[in-house]
């Protein structure tokens, strides 16, 4: 039993530290703002114009005119800010943002990361995150460790068009935590509660170094 | 004195707004997703019916609303954007070979817009480094890190959208409706500014400004407008 998307988000959370600016992708990172620990503040960006992004407003609060990259419509909290998309990618390239969260397809034991297109069946674009990916100091990819057909995400090679080269500092799945290590490959740092390493190591195709004994995470 | 003190660039509507846009133009349009479209200018040249149009916008509308009303008429020749999710249509065109499609990196889309109105022809930036993004670019290292040369647009044409502006062509932009609306009317040679609310010089605080009217060549009052929200997301009242 790995974890739920949920539980992906709780663990990133615990990623969180005190002051930093956080740019969290669609999908599972979206949902890493509901799990931030006590003490801890963070303000959100979202690359299309805000920092200081607040929860979903309330039924018949919404405005047209504020939303998140996602096009979701949104709040903005006490003290947030709003910018144009030039200086929002100046945030982003001059590494003003402390941590991106992100989705992936693939991930390459030496951190290469493809998250954009899939040839001849579906492009959509890139969107921010090639610049997300090629400057943020810290990136933890979020996804699920195996792909709907049970084949790894985590392999020596991306298959898929790039996103971005040895960028992917860290991985969160269903079934564990991992650190990317550009020669050594996926370090394995955690284990989701039940499963074993074996399973892990069943279902990653890269490099995977695993160190004495594994602990689980603590959610 | 009994001259006004400001350059006045009123035009009475989204169809006298578009003189001198002929076909086969490189235009460009502000929002991000439907948020800060220009709703009346896109209508108008959809009534017009000006085709080949290159278009430079971060996305390219939904089915029935934004740029995709444009891609039904097959105005469009060229895409040039970020993203271009959730669109049927356009995925359609762009399968079958009819729409030729550009995607490039959003940050780069958005510098490659100031560039063009700052006077700055070319820049480096490590997005898209080592992907298919950067193939044929020039590949720099600096402090260590590889960075592809990208260009500046030129772009005869920019249509975007402000809250309010004043008849001397200043803009303000509420919310998250800035988005690329700033840079594509720093970029355009001639920059068409739709706005919900038109106001006499002197009403506007010159404090509060995010774009001077020296980036505007043509303003007008808007009407109608729709402001179409792509993804509805509330929480219960009890959160």
């Amino acid at each position: 039993m790995g974890l739920s998307k949920d539980q992906i988000a709780q663990r990133i959370a615990q990623e969180l530290r005190n002051g930093w600016y956080v740019n969290l992708g669609i999908g599972i990172p979206t949902l890493v703002a509901n799990h931030i620990p006590q003490g801890i503040n963070v303000e959100f960006q979202s690359e299309n114009g805000i920092l200081g992004m607040g929860p979903f407003p309330f039924e018949g609060e919404e405005d047209a005119d504020l939303i998140n990259a996602g096009k979701q419509t949104i709040t903005a909290m006490p003290g947030a800010s709003f910018f144009s998309s030039e200086l929002s990618f100046a945030m982003i390239r001059g590494q003003h943002v402390q941590l991106t969260v992100l989705g992936a397809m693939e991930v390459s034991d030496s951190g290469d990361i493809a998250n954009w297109k899939i040839p001849g069946r579906m492009v959509k674009g890139m969107g921010g995150a090639m610049d997300l990916v090629a400057s943020a100091e810290n990136i933890i990819v979020a996804m699920q460790h195996t792909n709907r057909a049970g084949e790894s995400k985590l392999l020596p090679e991306c298959s898929l068009p790039l996103t971005g080269v040895q960028c992917v500092k860290k991985i969160v799945t269903d079934l564990a935590v991992l650190e990317v290590h550009p020669e050594r490959g996926f370090i394995l740092l955690e284990r989701a509660p039940g499963v074993t390493v074996n399973e892990i190591q069943s279902k990653t195709a890269g490099r995977l170094v695993v160190e004495g004994d594994v602990p689980e995470m603590q959610l | 004195m009994s001259t006004t003190n400001y350059i006045s660039k009123v035009v009475p509507d989204a169809t006298a707004a578009l003189e001198g846009l002929e076909d086969n133009m490189t235009v460009m349009f502000g929002g991000f997703g439907l948020c800060g479209i220009p709703e009346n200018s896109i209508t108008a040249i959809r009534e017009k019916g000006t085709t080949g149009i290159t278009c430079i916008s971060n996305n390219a509308g939904v089915d029935d609303f934004g740029l995709g009303l444009l891609l039904h008429t097959r105005q469009i020749k060229k895409m040039i954007a970020s993203y271009v999710g959730e669109n049927d249509e356009f995925e359609r065109q762009m399968l079958s070979g009819e729409l030729e499609v550009e995607l490039i990196p959003q940050g780069t889309l958005a510098e490659r817009c100031r560039a063009a109105g700052a006077g700055v022809p070319a820049f480096y930036t490590p997005a898209g480094y080592g992907t298919e993004v950067a193939e044929g670019k020039e590949v720099r290292v600096f402090n260590g890190k590889p960075h592809i040369l990208e260009h500046a647009f030129d772009a005869p044409f920019a249509f975007v959208k402000a809250w309010k502006g004043d008849k001397a062509g200043n803009l303000i932009f509420k919310g998250t409706a800035r988005n690329f609306n700033p840079m594509m009317a720093m970029a355009g040679k001639i920059t068409v500014a739709e706005v919900e609310e038109l106001v006499e010089v002197g009403e506007l605080d010159p404090n509060s400004i995010h774009i001077p009217g020296i980036f505007v060549q043509r303003i007008f009052q808007g009407v109608g407008y729709e402001k179409r929200i792509e993804q509805r997301t509330v929480r219960a009242k009890s959160e």
